[in-house]
Order: C-alpha cells, then sequence, then structure tokens
C-alpha cells in the first residue's frame, strides 16, 4: 500500500512537471499579453519597454527555469488582470466550481442509479424506452446549448429560475462560500447543476443499465432466484452490489473530466468559478493564470484517479493493490 | 402633556413613512467587461472612462450631439495662442471629504503625463499652471486644437488622498500597469457615485454620493450593482427574466427580442468606431494603382453587409469620420458597382485578377469574421482569389503587428473624437519615430495628406480646421486608401421605467449619475 502510494505521488509529480512544460510552451502561441494590457494607441516603444518589465523578453528556456523555481517555493506567478498570485485567484475560484461538480454529482449520482436500475429489469416498458431515448439526445446536445436552453425556457418564460450567478452565498471559512445554505443560493445552483449533470447523466444511465443487464444473467442471480430471495432484494443489495464496480472506476475518472466540462457551463451561467476564469484568461492572454490553470486542473485529475484506485481496492478487496505499486 | 405625545407620534409615524417613500433606487447593470483597475491611468479603454464617469468627474464632457459641456470646470477662455484658463466649480468636494482646488487638477495632469495610456493623448501639452484655488492654465508647446478634447480626458483626483505612503511603504501615487497598487484597489473622486464593494470579473458595487456637486441632475439611483456578463445570450436573458436592469451592449441577433419583448426597451445610437480593411502596397503590387483599389472599393457592397450582416445595425461608411466630427464630408459616398470595378480591373491590366491573403479576428468587432467572408466572396466578382484566415484577437494583433496579410481588417475608434485620429494611426505614412501611422498595415503614404493633417493640428480656428480635415478625408476617398465598410450603432437595452435613453451617447459611457428611475 504505502510502495503504491509513493509511486502514485512520483507519477504525479512527472505529470505535474510535464503540464507545466506543455503550458509553458503553447503560452508563446497564445497571443500577445501587452494588447490586453494597455490601449490601442500606447506606441511600440512603450510596449517594448514594458515587456522588458514583464520579463517577457527573456529566451524560454530563462523563463522557465525562472518559473519552475518560483513554483517549488508555491508561486505559480502573477496574474495580469486580477494583480493577484495566480494561485490565490484559481484558490478563490475553486469553491464555485466544485459545489457546480458537487450538485451535479448529486443529481448524477441521485437519478442514474434510479434510472438505470428500472431501464435493465423493465427494458421493454415505454417509459426505459423514453428514458433510453432521451438520454441519445442528452448525450449528443452541447452543453452549452442545454444551458442556452434551460435559461430561455426556465428564466425567461417561465421565470422560475435565475439566469446567471451564484446568489446569495454564505461564508463557510477561508476562501469558501457556500451556495448550499439559502434558498438563494439553492435556486442559483440548480440550472448550473442540471446542464453539467447533463452530459454525464445519460453516460451513466446506460453503464450501470449495461451492468445491470449483465449482472442479471449471473448464475448467482437465477440462484438467488430459485431460492425464493424477494426481487427488490436481489436487484437492490445483490446485483447493484456488483454493478457500481466499474462504475465506481469510471466515474472517479468523469469526476476529473467534469471539472473541464465546468469551463462551458461556468460560462453560459457567468458563474464565478474557475471554468469561466479560465476562458476569460484564455481571452485576455493572461499566461500566469493559464499555466496555473493548467497544474491545478492536472493536480484535480490526478489526485480523483489516485482517489478512486484506493476505493476500488476497498470496495473489492480481491484487487491486490499492493501488487498495482510494484 | 397627552396631546403632545400624540403629536409625537405623528411627527414619528410620518418620519417613518417619508424615509419609507424615499427607499433605495437599486439597479443591476450588465456589461460585457468590467473595468481593469480602479485605477483611472492605467488603461485607456472604454471599461476605465466607465468607470471614471461614475466615481471622478472630468473637467468638461461630450453632450450627446458631440458638444462640451462644463463639469468640473465651470467655464474657460483662451488667454493666448498656447493658454486655456479654466475656472474650476466652487464648493465640490472628494469622497474622502478633501476639496477640490486647482492643486488637484495640476496633481493629476502630471499623473496623466506619466501614464504609458494616455501620455500620447497629451503629448501637446506642456504644463498645468495653479493661478488661484479655483483657476489654472493649461498650456500647450503650439496652439492645439483639441484642448477641449482632451480635457474630458482630465478626471481630477484627490491628490492628499492619493500621497504618502501605504503600510508597506509603496507610493499611493504610483502607477502598476501589472501589478498592485494602491491606486489600483482604492479611490476617492468627485463623481456621483463611490465604489464599496469589487470582485473583480465577478461584480462592482456602487453606492451614491451623499455630497455630490450636482445636485441640479435628476439621477435618483442610489445603488448600482454591475455585473459583467460577457456571454451574449446570458446578458440579453438576464435582461428579459428580469434579473438586471441595463444591459450594454445587446448583440444584433438580439435586437428585435430586446424591442418587442414586454417590459424592456432597445437604446441605440450611431457609434462612432470605423471599420476597414487596409491593402497593403508593399506586399502587393497591384494594389500600388489606384485603380485596383477603387475598384475594390467598388466591389465591396457596404450596404448589403450593414443589411444582411449587421441586420441594419451600422451606418455605412465612405470615409473614416462619422457624421458629427469636423472632418466628416457628407458628399462622400458609398462605392458600389462591380460593372465599374471590372472597368477599373481591367484599365489597371489585371482583368484576370490576381491571389491575395486576408485576415481578420473572429472575436474583436460585431461580426467581425462573416464581413470578412462576404468581403471576400465580393471580390472573387472581380477575379480576386482571396485566401481569408480568421483568428481570435489576441493571435490578431501580434499578427497585425507583423503586417501578415495582404489585406487586414482593423477598426478604429478615435480617442480625441477627432478627425486627424484616424489619419494619424491609419493611413499616415508609417514612421517608426512619431509613431504615426502604428496601424497603417497598407503603407499607404501620401505626403500631401500628412501636410494637411499637420496644419490641421495646428489650426485653432474651428471652421478653417474643419476645411482642412474635410480635405483630407476627400483626399482619401479618391485615392481609395483604405476599404471602409461601417460604423458599428451602440445598442443598450433596458427594463421599463429605467430612462437611460437621456444617458446614453456615441461615445459608450452612459452618465450614471444622471439616471433617472421611476
Amino acid at each position: 500500500m504505502l510502495a503504491y502510494l509513493v509511486k502514485r505521488v512520483f507519477q504525479a509529480i512527472a505529470v505535474m512537471f510535464a503540464i507545466s512544460l506543455i503550458g509553458f510552451a503553447i503560452q508563446d502561441n497564445l497571443g500577445d499579453p501587452l494588447r490586453e494590457l494597455v490601449g490601442q494607441s500606447v506606441s511600440e516603444e512603450v510596449r517594448q519597454q514594458l515587456r522588458d518589465e514583464l520579463g517577457l523578453n527573456d529566451s524560454f528556456v530563462t523563463q522557465y527555469v525562472r518559473f519552475l523555481g518560483n513554483a517549488l517555493q508555491g508561486d505559480l506567478g502573477t496574474s495580469y488582470f486580477f494583480k493577484e498570485p495566480a494561485l490565490d485567484v484559481i484558490l478563490k475560484k475553486l469553491p464555485a466550481t466544485l459545489e457546480l461538480v458537487m450538485g451535479a454529482t448529486l443529481i448524477i449520482v441521485g437519478l442514474s442509479v434510479p434510472l438505470g436500475v428500472y431501464t435493465a429489469i423493465k427494458p421493454n416498458t415505454i417509459l426505459s424506452r423514453l428514458i433510453m431515448g432521451i438520454s441519445i439526445v442528452g448525450i449528443s446536445v452541447p452543453v452549452f446549448l442545454t444551458a442556452i436552453l434551460m435559461i430561455f425556457v426556465f428564466s425567461v418564460e417561465l421565470g422560475w429560475f435565475p439566469s446567471y450567478g451564484r446568489g446569495d452565498v454564505v461564508h463557510v471559512f477561508g476562501y469558501w462560500d457556500t451556495n448550499f445554505a439559502t434558498a438563494d443560493g439553492w435556486v442559483h445552483i440548480l440550472l448550473p447543476s442540471v446542464a453539467l449533470a447533463s452530459i454525464m447523466l445519460p453516460l451513466f444511465v446506460r453503464l450501470i443499465r449495461a451492468e445491470m443487464m449483465e449482472v442479471l444473467q449471473s448464475e448467482y442471480v437465477k440462484y438467488a432466484r430459485a431460492k425464493g430471495i424477494r426481487p427488490y432484494r436481489i436487484y437492490f443489495i445483490h446485483a447493484l452490489k456488483n454493478t457500481l464496480l466499474p462504475v465506481i472506476t469510471v466515474g472517479g475518472v468523469q469526476i476529473g473530466t467534469m471539472v473541464a466540462y465546468t469551463i462551458l457551463t461556468e460560462t453560459v451561467f457567468q458563474w464565478p468559478g474557475m471554468g469561466f476564469m479560465f476562458l476569460e484568461a484564455v481571452n485576455r492572454v493572461d499566461t500566469p493564470l493559464i499555466v496555473a490553470y493548467l497544474i491545478i486542473v492536472g493536480f484535480i485529475f490526478v489526485v480523483t484517479n489516485t482517489i478512486v484506485d484506493l476505493i476500488y481496492g476497498l470496495v473489492n478487496p480481491t484487487v491486490n493493490i499492493a501488487r498495482m505499486g510494484a | 402633556m397627552k396631546h403632545f405625545a400624540s403629536t409625537l407620534a405623528v411627527a414619528t409615524l410620518t418620519a417613518t413613512l417619508s424615509t419609507a417613500a424615499m427607499a433605495e433606487v437599486t439597479i443591476k447593470v450588465a456589461y460585457d467587461a468590467d473595468p481593469v483597475s480602479l485605477d483611472p491611468h492605467e488603461q485607456l479603454s472604454g471599461g476605465t472612462l466607465q468607470l471614471s464617469h461614475m466615481v471622478f468627474d472630468p473637467l468638461v464632457r461630450w453632450t450627446k450631439d458631440l458638444q462640451f459641456a462644463p463639469r468640473l470646470a465651470e467655464s474657460w477662455e483662451q488667454i493666448d495662442e498656447t493658454t486655456m484658463r479654466f475656472k474650476l466649480r466652487d464648493g465640490v468636494t472628494f469622497h474622502s471629504g478633501n476639496a477640490l482646488t486647482s492643486a488637484d487638477v495640476d496633481w493629476t495632469f502630471d499623473r496623466l503625463k506619466a501614464s504609458p495610456d494616455f501620455k500620447g493623448i497629451f503629448a501637446p501639452f506642456t504644463d498645468v499652471e495653479v493661478v488661484d484655488e479655483l483657476t489654472f492654465d493649461l498650456k500647450t508647446s503650439e496652439p492645439y486644437p483639441l484642448i477641449l478634447h482632451t480635457a474630458t480626458y482630465i478626471f481630477p483626483m484627490d491628490s492628499q488622498f492619493y500621497s504618502g505612503t501605504t503600510e508597506d511603504g509603496k507610493e499611493k501615487a504610483e502607477l502598476v500597469k501589472h501589478g498592485d497598487s494602491f491606486a489600483s484597489r482604492n479611490l476617492s473622486g468627485t463623481g456621483p457615485f463611490t465604489v464599496t464593494e469589487r470582485e473583480q470579473g465577478v461584480k462592482v458595487v456602487f453606492d451614491r454620493f451623499d455630497s455630490y456637486w450636482d445636485t441640479a441632475s435628476e439621477g435618483n439611483v442610489d445603488k448600482i450593482i454591475l455585473t459583467p456578463i460577457k456571454e451574449d445570450p446570458t446578458r440579453v436573458a438576464a435582461l428579459l427574466a428580469g434579473d438586471v436592469d441595463f444591459i450594454a451592449p445587446v448583440p444584433p441577433t438580439d435586437l428585435k427580442r430586446v424591442e418587442e419583448h414586454d417590459g424592456t426597451t432597445l437604446i441605440t445610437e450611431p457609434g462612432t468606431r470605423i471599420i476597414t480593411f487596409q491593402l497593403n502596397q508593399n506586399r502587393v503590387e497591384a494594389f500600388k494603382d489606384a485603380r485596383v483599389r477603387k475598384a475594390i472599393d467598388y466591389a465591396v457592397n457596404n450596404a448589403g453587409i450593414v443589411d444582411r450582416i449587421m441586420r441594419g445595425f451600422g451606418t455605412v461608411g465612405a470615409q473614416a469620420s462619422p457624421a458629427g466630427y469636423l472632418g466628416y464630408d457628407e458628399s462622400l459616398t458609398p462605392r458600389f458597382d462591380v460593372e465599374k470595378a471590372k472597368a477599373l480591373m481591367a484599365e489597371a491590366g489585371y482583368a484576370d485578377g490576381f491571389s491575395v491573403t486576408m485576415m481578420a479576428p473572429n472575436n474583436r468587432y460585431v461580426n467581425d469574421d462573416k464581413i470578412a467572408q462576404a468581403v471576400a466572396s465580393m471580390l472573387a466578382k472581380i477575379n480576386i482569389k482571396v485566401d481569408l484566415q480568421t483568428m481570435p484577437k489576441a493571435q490578431y494583433w501580434p499578427t497585425f503587428d507583423e503586417r501578415a496579410a495582404d489585406m487586414m481588417m482593423i477598426g478604429w475608434h478615435a480617442d480625441t473624437e477627432d478627425s486627424a485620429n484616424f489619419h494619424q494611426f491609419l493611413t499616415h505614412c508609417p514612421d517608426e519615430t512619431t509613431g504615426n501611422g502604428q496601424y497603417n498595415s497598407g503603407n499607404y503614404c501620401n505626403p500631401e495628406a500628412d501636410a494637411l493633417m499637420a496644419e490641421a493640428n495646428a489650426t485653432t480656428d474651428q471652421t478653417k480646421r474643419g476645411e482642412l480635415l474635410r480635405k483630407l478625408e476627400g483626399i482619401l476617398y479618391a485615392d481609395a486608401a483604405f476599404i471602409p465598410l461601417h460604423w458599428q450603432n451602440l445598442a443598450w437595452g433596458a427594463r421599463d421605467g429605467v430612462h437611460a435613453e437621456k444617458i446614453v451617447n456615441a461615445l459608450n459611457f452612459p452618465y450614471f449619475g444622471d439616471l433617472k428611475v421611476d
């Protein structure tokens, strides 16, 4: 177990290093940050002077070594736009994003299990066909389109939900403000969570359905039936437990993917999280912030994957983690 | 005694009622961007000027019909060729409680001269000389016609407030372009609002300044909550859903929706930003021939672009200066005649046409990429084959600086609201030492036009100056120095009861201090 952990930490560091190098290498192609910092009629001479001050005229190696040296001391650079350490900016935006992902996860977990199980047990009912049909649509419609449609239906036409922002948030600690403490906060987070969940939910319904159908064909289920165990006990205790193993693995990886998908959802709903911030940073050529974002998101991916592997080992002890590490 | 008590009770009740009747007026405003900093001199941009008009106040400001209205300067007079004497309004105080004096103007002027973004505009000015508490002279090195134009950029800062050092030993007045400074986080102006809360990129909260000098203004808004909403559909939805009271800009695709929706009003004005294409004579031999340039101008259907692509939301242009500017010449009309264009091409010896490269941004101007595509297909009709490439503005500007294509799109708004500015940056012979022609990717060069501009910039007689600038526009038109397309219109959306039509202007900084809400 320990050997495995140590190995994963080294892997994580290697991945971070690779990400920082790639992030740093592409920044030259993102555009000229000075254009966003100064007015249009500022002379080239003044701009050149500012580039010198920012260290943008140094060679790639000089810039990268400087960046790496600072990064090792926890300094990922200063955002041009926010004028604050990039890490601070991201940490301030992180709670909003995590709450959004949490909201979407709740919806996915709460709906995918019953829907998946139902469509597996009764695959031929009209309701099942409807659910499967909708899930196909859900997978194929891009998330920003879903989001815009929802805004127009539920905010503009019906006036049930607010169209943008986080609403009333309650301070918890540090940079963390929560949406889950007020009614207004709940109302604000609902539409964005549904939009974000809309891509993953159909995937999970289909996954659980497929796994469940396979399990229901297995010998031990047939045996349990023969023994006269009540159906709901077979479905929800015996079968579901085995169905969920692969779902957890996929799910963990998808949480990381979902953090990436927040870029679109947050932009449409003006959700003040780090996905929205990232897109803005790209538009503004705020290179320190872009690189810092890539590193942090990479970090989230690595951490969730590690945790998923560990949980997998706990749920299914036959998987030998120590051997995986060796 | 009992009688007294009841009188008191009635008095208290009345007092309570009247405060209730004067309930706070709060409006929510959504813009596509928020100011980059609270420091008015950090960046010369629309967002900064918008903020300046809310929390500072200029010496003079533009009216709706592009005239000058006195603000902090009550009156002014030219006392000699190079000196304009201003008289400040008496009894104006800053948010800090300090009184506004000539010394503050002097201090602000020096800071403007040191600002990378503003020093270009203030280059012709040498000094502010304080005459007394409320009188000062604004001096130029040579007779200069744009003194009042420039005075719209002088928003006096509170020199006492911004002087001294912060706790960590930094100068409070320090102007930092890409970092933290006292001025980028704190402010004290004379304007109608103070900033009480700010989370960059998320929201800014403005509260009415109780001691605002302009008591004659009918503005009654106590609180403004500004949210930047970058996505067009979200911003429009927020207005239609009633989540915000005022939005800018309204995208061309949603004009009708805002106009026809119950409870919202669409407000539009012709803007002053011209969209053009430049023809690079250094890269394409044919572009050196005025007949070819003219043929291209004849081939491009400006009116069609405004009608189809801009959905009528632009003003068809044939010159750089919009109506209202001194150089605007109404006799210059858009050229569109494909047959004539073909004839001109044949005359110049290019009947079989040639191939060119074209570049345009795809997120800088309204419908920029679609306009470029349309122009490319129009040029195909006169046998000019266009290889078009569009890219986000962040990549476009460095490419533009490299003059990387034969035809490049550029839009321009004159910081000085003056015709000469267009020529200075877009069509003047490129000159690295003076910075003239900095955005002239066409390398058009006409000494006669440059001489006219120089003469106009030293002429203070406005009538004579107007003649010179009109002559300049005429030369550029005759030469087809560039391909003018249209001026982008401006559009705002407001909830009914928000009387925004009175406070918006072609310059796109609404005077929120004067906003009246029912």
